[in-house]
């Protein structure tokens, strides 16, 4: 089992759980800005996620150019028709990444506030459509839509139960990570009235993206039958943990315990990925492809192996430092001295 | 004729010769790699000279330099931003347009894309360490952070430029019976044509980055503001285009040194060569290259045989010698490779001017001309810059991979609907593009008016979060990246 390719698909599918952890994260913070109310009432809100989301975002978006990378490498015919059947969705979703990211950076340093709610609106959005996609082209490989020859019908591909559920999902998880962390990142920095009510709101998305999970498992069976057949097997107990990580988020929420949340909530939601990585292993594209067959030159796969070995040499200690840093009392203003009672200019300005 | 029938006619003869998804492919190609490019540039110097600014500040205890630099900062914030989505894009793009190549070549040319990846991926780390560092970690510790970025910009450039140069000068596989065989990965990332291409990019990078920065500050000198920080800003970034401007021509000349043998049509594309001389090939300046010949130019002689082949005998080879169907579109690949060579030759003298001028003890910073021709410095180095890519990209057609496979075969199977695709695609950089300038000037506005960290409309100590609103979050705590405004 421990080949050449299939090290270099766990490599690949390591990435998948990076970028839907951490990037969803970052995603799923849109969809708390864009529920966060009006100007007034979503202010703190939206600070705390500039502030949470602002020195990451870019780095976890790079887990995408990972993968993508990767899979070209790796599994290039797979990715030929990957790309040629499904670029409806990739289309779209890659348009929401791109909104999201400017929009974003522009909202941080716009001037005035109909500016902010231009790019705020914009960033929000496409973060909740973003992922509904890219959760799309997963359903799609997953469900075996993607013909190992490409060029796919580009709507049956992806609109279909498993591929709309599965983007539900991504959305659901991505908008439970994000308000899992933030929670615990407004506890962090003192702001109890804004913990409470990310705390509400996690418990709400918690439960039901949970039920969303379970609900696909009935048109999962019919639907996604190889997929089916690997979930109730071989990936039964990763499903088994997701639910454990999943109920046991939802608890440590409601009794505050909000640092071991997070921890909890990367394991449910880590472990629904890992369920559909086991559930269709091993299929690069359901019934059609498999790793085996799919797999680039030798050569080329072990130079990723080196590609990869140096990255978790060198990109893994600085990632860590990025976020040890983001999680320091010095750069959550807990070290902070009283401010001084100045009025700031840009109250001047409009008042 | 009126306008219709000749795009109608014009389309039909395209859609004659190609299938119909492919124009649109390239345009899509070209639009967004052209973007890309630009904000690329940003992100392979621009740490450089930030680090430089940075670290004058820190040595002499420069406060307008630290200003400058954390300044640079927040700007580069936001061209990163844009430049990361706009790099997805391309990723997407390969895969979307070229399924072709990618099916059939991915793992010739991945490997090189993977070290990419790992070098953006360090940028990124170190960006948000830097940018939100600020005010939050001792100086020194903050400077360092920005050595990881100007090096990741190398390793960077240099993997993409090893892709382009692979698909120029293919190495590293064999087909035997239309199978790619006997791949070497490592081939494509250490080939030769690589490192000559890394050069000319790398350097072309600092030349827009230096360039376009130094604009910036003499634009603001032409209206007046003739304070150290104008002066500061215009020295250090022009100081960087100055030496790239200077080894660009070395550069550029070892890169074509063997176009000849490599990629003969392009030379002769670039050269405006209608057919192989009898002696050296004169230079070519203006004209236009209808039905197989050269008309209504103006030749220097010798001069092209001894820029591209160090000769004074032999001709560069004529478009004559080539079948029309493996001719890439001659006037555009000549007019984008003139325009490169002028644009830069220009810069370089305007550098070496400025420099001479300086030496001599006048100061040109205080000619209003100078100043003018330096405010579109950037822009032209943009330009050169993008010529040059299409010089050589429009110069490579019809092969995507050089004597490998037609762009043809590398396009999508998709159908003219792609042009709806590629319009909506003119809208969103042109968006992008807008609100970064906006955004751009309205930060150097409010800098100008004194403030020194530029906190969101709606942050903590905006009027959105006012003492005396009715709604209010009591525990609402100051932003961190503000913090040094309230100290």
């Amino acid at each position: 089992m421990m080949t050449l390719e299939f090290a270099v698909a766990a490599a690949l599918f390591a990435g998948v759980l990076c970028y839907a952890v951490l990037g969803g994260a970052d995603f799923g913070s849109g969809f708390h800005d864009l529920t966060a109310g009006g100007s007034r009432r979503g202010a703190p809100l939206r600070t705390l996620i500039d502030h949470s989301i602002g020195p990451v975002w870019e780095a976890n978006h790079v887990w995408l150019i990972y993968v993508l990378v990767m899979w070209w490498t790796g599994f290039p015919e797979s990715f030929a028709a990957a790309m040629t059947t499904l670029y409806v969705p990739l289309v779209l979703a890659l348009g929401g990444i791109v909104l999201r990211g400017a929009s974003f950076a522009f909202r941080k340093y716009s001037e005035t506030l109909w500016q902010a709610r231009l790019f705020g609106v914009v960033f929000a959005t496409s973060s909740v459509l973003a992922p509904f996609f890219l959760g799309t082209i997963a359903g799609a490989l997953a469900s075996g839509r993607v013909p190992a020859g490409g060029n796919g019908d580009p709507w049956t591909s992806w609109l279909a139960p498993t591929p709309l559920f599965t983007g539900a999902i991504s959305v659901g998880t991505c908008a439970f990570l994000a308000g899992t962390f933030l929670t615990a990142d407004a506890a962090r920095r003192g702001q109890d009235a804004l913990a409470a009510r990310l705390r509400v709101r996690s418990l709400v998305v918690g439960a039901v993206t949970g039920a969303v999970v379970f609900a696909a498992l009935i048109p999962i069976e019919r639907d996604a039958p190889t997929l089916w057949e690997g979930l109730t097997s071989r990936a039964l107990p990763v499903a088994a943990l997701s639910a454990l990580g999943g109920i046991a988020t939802l608890i440590l929420l409601w009794r505050g315990r909000f640092g071991i949340a997070r921890l909890t909530a990367v394991v449910a939601v880590a472990a629904v990925m890992a369920g559909w990585g086991v559930g269709q292993y091993p299929w690069v594209l359901v019934d059609q492809v498999s790793i085996h067959e799919g797999a680039g030159a030798p050569a080329t796969l072990q130079g990723l192996l080196v590609a990869v070995g140096i990255a978790a040499l060198i990109v893994a200690p600085a990632l860590g430092y990025l976020f040890y840093l983001t999680q320091s009392p010095q750069w959550n203003g807990a070290a902070e001295p009283a401010k001084p009672a100045t009025v700031h200019w840009s109250r001047r300005l409009e008042g | 004729m009126d306008a219709t029938q000749l795009l109608a006619q014009t389309a039909d003869a395209v859609a004659a010769a190609d299938p119909a998804g492919l124009m649109p492919a390239r345009q899509q190609m070209a639009l967004s790699l052209g973007w890309h490019i630009i904000l690329a540039c940003f992100g392979v110097a621009f740490p450089a000279i930030i680090f430089a600014m940075h670290l004058r500040g820190i040595v002499k205890q420069d406060q307008v330099a630290l200003g400058l630099a954390k300044r640079w900062g927040k700007a580069s914030a936001v061209l990163f931003a844009i430049g990361a989505v706009s790099g997805t894009v391309l990723s997407f793009e390969m895969g979307l347009l070229w399924p072709g190549l990618m099916g059939t070549f991915g793992d010739v040319l991945g490997l090189p894309f993977a070290f990419e990846g790992l070098a953006f991926f360090l940028e990124a780390i170190f960006l948000g360490i830097y940018l939100y560092g600020w005010g939050r970690m001792p100086q020194k510790l903050l400077l360092l952070m920005v050595v990881p970025m100007a090096i990741t910009g190398v390793i960077g450039t240099y993997c993409v430029l090893a892709v382009n140069a692979w698909m120029n000068a293919p190495v590293g596989f064999d087909i035997v019976g239309g199978e790619v065989v006997d791949i070497e990965p490592w081939a494509v990332l250490f080939n030769q044509h690589a490192f000559l291409a890394f050069a000319h990019m790398w350097l072309a990078a600092y030349m827009v980055a230096g360039f376009s920065i130094a604009a910036v500050y003499a634009a603001g000198m032409l209206k007046g503001r003739r304070d150290r920080h104008h002066r500061l800003g215009f020295m250090v970034p022009f100081a960087f285009a100055t030496i790239a401007a200077l080894a660009q021509p070395v550069a550029g000349h070892f890169l074509g040194h063997d176009l000849a043998e490599r990629q003969p049509a392009k030379l002769a594309a670039f050269e405006f060569a209608d057919e192989t001389a009898d002696g050296a090939t004169p230079l070519t300046i203006g004209g236009i290259y209808i039905d197989g010949e050269v008309k209504w130019a103006i030749e220097i002689p010798y001069l092209s045989s001894i820029a591209s082949l160090n000769s004074f005998t032999e001709p560069v080879p004529g478009l004559d010698q080539f079948d029309e169907a493996d001719e890439p579109p001659v006037n555009f690949t000549h007019y984008a490779f003139q325009t490169m060579i002028g644009i830069g030759f220009l810069l370089l003298g305007a550098v070496l001017l400025f420099w001479f001028m300086r030496r001599r003890k006048v100061d040109l910073l205080q000619n209003r001309w100078f100043l003018r021709f330096a405010a579109v410095s950037g822009l032209l180095a943009v330009t050169a810059m993008e010529a040059g890519w299409i010089a050589t990209e429009v110069g490579r057609q019809p092969w995507i991979v050089y004597g490998v496979m037609r762009t043809t075969e590398a396009a999508a199977d998709h159908s003219g609907a792609l042009w709806g695709v590629y319009g909506a695609s003119v809208l969103l950089y042109g968006g992008m593009s807008i609100g970064a300038i906006v955004i751009l000037r309205s930060m150097a506005r409010r800098w100008r008016d004194g403030a020194a960290d530029l906190p969101s409309p709606y942050g903590p100590r905006s009027p959105l979060a006012d003492p005396d609103a009715t709604v209010r979050d009591s525990t609402v705590r100051d932003c961190g990246d503000e913090l040094e405004d309230a100290r």
